[in-house]
């Protein structure tokens, strides 16, 4: 092991550069999957005919097979199909389109869990079924979604690590580039690495009982 | 769909599903029985055991399962120790799904009203007595749906395995793909066998979530 090696200001550096990278493809996944998982949400808890089912389909598949071949699909074979994504590209389609299946289901429970009586209540006091949404459902419904939202923001902020496998210049990947230099700075880096992946989901997960306790 | 590309690789994609499904079950296994010790570490009243057990949650949690996974694959070497690649993924994702499962465990037998074991002492039952027939029956309810939610993820997850040349089923469909030039129809293959696992093993999470409930 040879921690001075590795730890010297080159590589962090270059350490830094794939922090960067990571926290930018997570930011960007984030506020993607989560506004399209909100909309998928809302969809399905309203039953909207047609698109409902179809969404619901989508989902489940989605939900059920693994992020990795995700990635690699839309790096790999969305080329064949017309669309060419460079691996940051690729990486932000995968992420986006499997959290936000997962957020839609965040999304779902969480407005499923506010009592039936209280949109009863809103209809029969003469709001409309958006003013209804809007105003009763989602502002309670989104309070009691944060915990389970922040978590998901967590694991999708992991899953970058994933694009490492389709060369995106991210944390893990550029790891891997030092350890290639010599294995005697595989054991310093990959701790170093902890340790960031960790601050960066302890803060989160701070934010998200801020949050919580302040109630948006 | 093209069935002549499965047929003339089905050798191939057989023995990465086989490998899947062993990956699988050992990282099962491994998880459940490091998550059950870290679970019971953390429910002692020695402070060095809650201490540990809490930190071994909290950091594996909050690190990709990827960078668990190097640790074995890249780190050990350089201490004398070398792996196989299948041996460190499926070691990474049974240390790396522990924390969840330790949480899960936790949160299960917490949730059983203490007055129960205050009751169940008092009539004279010892600890352990107490724990098996009154605590454990309860508890178990609580921790089996979190727990399929973990086992989909783990089959989900071996998909990593590919990385380290683990021989999985993603691993086989890489090389299904670069030798047919035909990723589409290879991809849509491996997400096929994926959901082969993960689908059934939802829809019957689901039913026993359901029954569960329906007894309480």
């Amino acid at each position: 092991m040879d921690f001075a090696g590795a730890y010297s200001g080159d590589f962090l550096i270059f350490l830094l550069q794939g922090l960067l990278i990571t926290l930018k493809i997570a930011l960007i996944s984030i506020i993607l999957s989560f506004t399209l998982g909100t909309l998928i949400g809302i969809i399905r808890y309203a039953r909207v005919p047609v698109l409902s089912p179809v969404l619901a389909v989508l989902v489940e598949l989605l939900r059920n097979l693994p992020l990795l071949l995700i990635i690699l699909f839309s790096r790999f074979a969305l080329p064949d199909l017309g669309l060419r994504l460079g691996p940051e590209g690729a990486a932000i389609a995968a992420l986006t389109v499997f959290e936000m299946a997962m957020i839609s289901e965040v999304v779902r429970g969480g407005l499923n869990s506010i009592p039936k009586g209280q949109v009863e209540a809103a209809r029969s006091s003469g709001l409309s079924s958006v003013q209804t949404l809007r105003y009763i459902v989602l502002p309670q419904g989104l309070r009691r979604m944060i915990p389970p939202l922040v978590s998901q923001f967590i694991s999708l902020l992991k899953d970058t690590s994933l694009a490492t496998a389709i060369a995106l210049a991210e944390l893990m990947h550029n790891a891997q580039i030092i350890i290639g230099h010599s294995y005697n700075y595989a054991i310093p880096v990959l701790l170093l690495c902890a340790a960031i992946y960790f601050t960066v989901n302890y803060l989160l997960s701070l934010l998200s009982r801020r949050l919580e306790n302040k109630g948006v | 769909m093209d069935f002549s590309l499965l047929s003339d690789n089905i050798g191939l994609f057989m023995q990465g599903f086989m490998n899947t499904i062993w990956a699988s079950l050992l990282g099962l296994a491994g998880s459940f029985i490091l998550g059950t010790i870290i679970a019971v570490f953390r429910m002692t009243r020695s402070r060095p055991l809650v201490w540990f057990g809490t930190a071994y949650v909290e950091f594996f949690r909050n690190i990709p399962l990827l960078l668990v996974v190097f640790l074995f694959y890249l780190g050990l070497p350089s201490l004398g120790i070398t792996l196989s690649g299948f041996a460190s993924g499926t070691m990474g994702l049974a240390v790396y799904t522990s924390s969840f499962i330790a949480e899960a465990i936790r949160a299960g037998i917490m949730a059983v009203p203490k007055g129960q074991t205050e009751a169940a002492r008092s009539s004279g039952l010892t600890y352990v007595q107490t724990m098996f027939y009154v605590i454990l029956p309860q508890a178990i309810k609580l921790v089996i749906p979190p727990l399929s939610n973990q086992f989909i993820n783990l089959v989900k997850n071996s998909s990593i395995l590919s990385i380290v040349a683990g021989f999985d089923l993603m691993y086989y469909g890489d090389i299904v793909a670069t030798e047919t030039f035909d990723t589409i129809n290879t991809y849509l293959f491996v997400a096929l066998f994926y959901l082969i696992i993960t689908l059934p093993l939802s829809y019957g999470s689901r039913v026993l979530e359901r029954k569960l409930a329906r007894h309480d």
